[in-house]
């Protein structure tokens, strides 16, 4: 799980450069994102590299935008907190099937 | 800038994306190509993935494979399609999912897919393909023309919301082309919809690809969200 929050943590810094936003140049696992520093077009540049990066790294493919993320009461991308639970669970389910 | 450029094209087992396929590897460019069935082409530049275009998972993996192996995506050439045509009153529901999977989300996925690569690049260009079945209205083709105008609608909404990460999106409209896709159609119907085209012609590859290069061509990149038809077809 460490491995994941870092992952998603160096990928919202990337972000962060992006749009020159300072919060997320020096997140952290309590960084909040959709809603409070990223707007939709921030959150698509970040799952369009998440997925990337894990896709490079961890050699799996996981679509983060799936109906289920679209679905759930709390936004898996409210916060990098929630946003790593996530993609851990999708890389979980990936390599039971 | 490289003159050599990189296409994925679906729908390249058969037909014009076969031949679409050819064309550009004889150019010199790198194609990835994809179908249900196992290669028919065999060149040095061509990657073949086997799969169904509305297998979101095999989509994925197939575009990843492909930024993997060539680093870039420049083009797009959404054109795997099936063709049904058939009376609304004898068109079996599983016969209008299986259209509206391959022709609408096939070019869905890919859009969405292909654009995670293009975006990064700020630079790409994708060519969706219509019918002008979308136009003319033709009876028998309701569901078939239903997939092609949503894919309409998608390349116009697509080329809006990807325009500013600099990727062009824009669609083809061919008239009957002398492929598989209309071997089951009454010449007498064919005739028919040559009828209602200014240019009463079957249309060619070569009218395809001009499109297609054209679309692509750099000089057209002031050029998006445009739906072309061939045979003087107008709405």
């Amino acid at each position: 799980m460490e491995k994941i929050v870092d992952l998603v943590i160096k990928t919202v810094q990337e972000v962060g450069y992006d749009q020159e936003n300072q919060a997320l140049i020096e997140a952290n696992k309590d960084t909040l994102l959709f809603g409070e520093n990223l707007d939709s077009m921030g959150i698509v540049f970040l799952v369009t590299d998440l997925e990337s990066k894990i896709s490079e790294k961890l050699n799996i493919d996981i679509t983060l935008a799936d109906e289920r993320a679209m679905s759930q009461k709390t936004s898996p991308f409210r916060s990098i907190k929630t946003l790593a639970k996530y993609v851990q669970t999708l890389i979980d389910e990936e390599q039971a099937s | 800038m490289n003159s050599k450029k990189s296409y994925i094209i679906t729908g390249t087992r058969k037909g014009l994306g076969k031949q679409l396929a050819d064309y550009y590897l004889a150019q010199g460019h790198k194609v990835a190509g994809c179908s249900r069935g196992v290669s028919t082409i065999q060149h040095a530049n061509y990657m073949h993935f086997e799969l169904d275009v509305a297998d979101e998972k095999a989509v994925i993996f197939m575009v990843r494979s492909v930024r993997k192996a060539f680093g870039i995506i420049d083009f797009l050439l959404n054109n795997a399609g099936i063709a049904a045509m058939n009376h609304i009153l004898t068109t079996p529901y599983k016969n209008a999912r299986m259209v509206f999977d391959t022709n609408f989300f096939g070019t869905f996925l890919f859009i969405r897919e292909v654009s995670k690569v293009m975006v990064k690049q700020k630079l790409g260009s994708i060519v969706n393909y219509t019918t002008v079945a979308v136009p003319l209205d033709l009876e028998g083709e309701a569901v078939y023309a239903a997939s092609k105008a949503a894919i309409e609608s998608l390349t116009r909404i697509s080329a809006k919301e990807l325009g500013q990460f600099g990727i062009r999106v824009n669609a083809v409209g061919p008239t009957p082309v002398k492929t598989d896709l209309i071997r089951n159609v009454p010449e007498t119907k064919l005739q028919k919809l040559l009828n209602q085209q200014a240019l009463q012609r079957f249309g060619e590859f070569d009218d395809v690809v001009n499109v297609i290069d054209f679309y692509n061509s750099e000089k057209s990149n002031f050029i998006t969200g445009q739906t072309l038809y061939l045979g003087g077809v107008v709405k």
